[in-house]
């Protein structure tokens, strides 16, 4: 079961677009939950746009990974349980604090920015085309969340404070980042997506960096959580999923 | 080339963006394809400025509705994302309508990808800064002048 191109298999690339069209997808619904309670007026325009941009991310991939089976970007994304979501479980992790909403974008953007500037070049011209467009707006989401994590995390006592703790909330996550399923393993042979372990070195060059700058630190103890790919998540992506899918399953293809 | 098709280009390309009225498609450098078959059917292709715009499904709408009223038969409206669309490829008269609306436009090709600095559409002042990287659409920016006192918006550049 191959497809015509560099030899990835269907399956292959369903799986690796699902899961990364479902961490957009994840995360942008996050964002979106800030409407109306951000902390400033500017910030509320810089998170509806951030969630934007990931929602269009998300249909590009899910319509793609919907190929594969005959099912479109809706199906997909209102009509899977959470054990079928493949998305990291960082990307579920409630919006907590505006540092831990940071924190989360920082981690996740420059994670994302890299794979998509991998992918412009690799040898799967959908998932090209996909991060040739979503590589000029992640660039500036890391922009943005770099910029947030400098201001608390140099700012008073109490953003700081905030800072550390959310990077201490958060950083049990980052290991799931560099793990690759075996779809990937495959495709990334097939030159269609980076090996994981080359994008993670810079990953952590990037964010260690910042965070000396900042007054910060990467937490001294080692990142452990991991599952989302594989469909095992935490009880947060139940809920975020209920309150995403309830209006569609309860009108199914109503439409205004 | 089938007759109508460089009708067809001109009516698709004279479309107003809804979020940008004083701007067409064309000048935009969306409206990428448009093909007429010997029925008269036409194909448009579009390519989004930023993957989530939800403006493109007003665009296509309004491309349609547009060539169906011209009388051609058929309309289709796709679009594509590859090669994507940046700011570079505004077309000649953007940047002009963008400064004459108070949008500050995006620096040309070859600059620097973000500007350090921008004149103030307002009153010509250098002494500006950005207030915020997101602004009321996707596409811009929100910055003040530091002369006048004057918020205004940037037409950001994506490339
Ligand atoms: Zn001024």
């Amino acid at each position: 079961m191959t497809a015509g191109v560099a030899g990835l298999s269907v399956v292959d690339l369903r799986e690796v677009a699902l899961g990364f069209g479902d961490d957009c997808l994840v995360l942008s619904h996050r964002l979106a939950e800030w409407t109306t309670h951000a902390p400033e007026l500017e910030e509320e325009m810089a998170l509806a746009n951030l969630a934007l941009d990931l929602l269009g991310q998300a249909r590009s991939l899910l319509t793609l990974a919907g190929e594969a089976d005959g099912r479109d970007e809706d199906q997909l994304a209102y009509w899977r349980d959470d054990r079928d979501f493949r998305n990291l479980l960082l990307v579920e992790q409630p919006n907590g604090d505006f540092a831990v909403t940071m924190t989360r974008q920082l981690l996740f953007s420059t994670f994302q920015e890299l794979l998509y500037r991998w992918m412009v070049t690799g040898t799967e011209p959908r998932l090209a085309a996909i991060a040739a467009k979503g590589v000029m707006e992640a660039r500036y989401h890391v922009e943005h969340a770099r910029l947030w994590v400098q201001r608390l995390g140099g700012g008073t006592e109490e953003s700081h404070r905030r800072m550390c703790r959310a990077l201490d909330l958060l950083w049990p996550y980052t290991e799931e980042l560099f793990e690759p399923t075996e779809s990937w393993s495959r495709a990334a042979d097939q030159g269609a997506v980076p090996p994981l372990s080359s994008i993670e070195e810079p990953w952590r060059h990037s964010i260690e960096s910042l965070l000396v700058d900042s007054g910060l630190e990467i937490p001294g103890f080692p990142a452990w959580q991991s599952g989302g790919r594989l469909g095992r998540h935490s009880e947060h992506l139940g809920h975020l999923l209920a309150e995403m899918q309830h209006l569609h399953r309860s009108h199914p293809n109503a439409s205004w | 080339m089938p007759a109508g098709e460089e009708l067809a280009r001109r009516l698709a390309a004279e479309v107003p963006d809804p979020e940008l009225p004083f701007l067409t498609l064309g000048d935009l450098g969306i409206l990428r394809r448009v093909e007429v078959n010997l029925e008269g059917a036409v194909r448009v292709v579009l390519t989004p400025t930023y993957s989530g715009c939800p403006a493109v499904h007003h665009m296509a709408d309004e491309v349609r509705r547009t060539l169906m009223a011209a009388g051609f038969p058929a309309v289709q409206v796709d679009t594509e994302l590859s090669p994507a669309w940046s700011t570079d490829r505004l077309g000649p008269h953007a940047r002009e309508k963008l400064e004459a609306m108070g949008i500050a436009p995006p620096p040309p090709m070859g600059k620097a990808p973000v500007a350090l600095t921008l004149k103030c559409p307002h009153c010509g002042s250098l002494r500006t800064g950005e207030l915020s990287h997101f602004g009321a659409t996707a596409c811009k920016s929100l910055w003040r002048c530091q002369e006048c006192g004057e918020p205004f918006e940037h037409f950001k550049a994506l490339r």
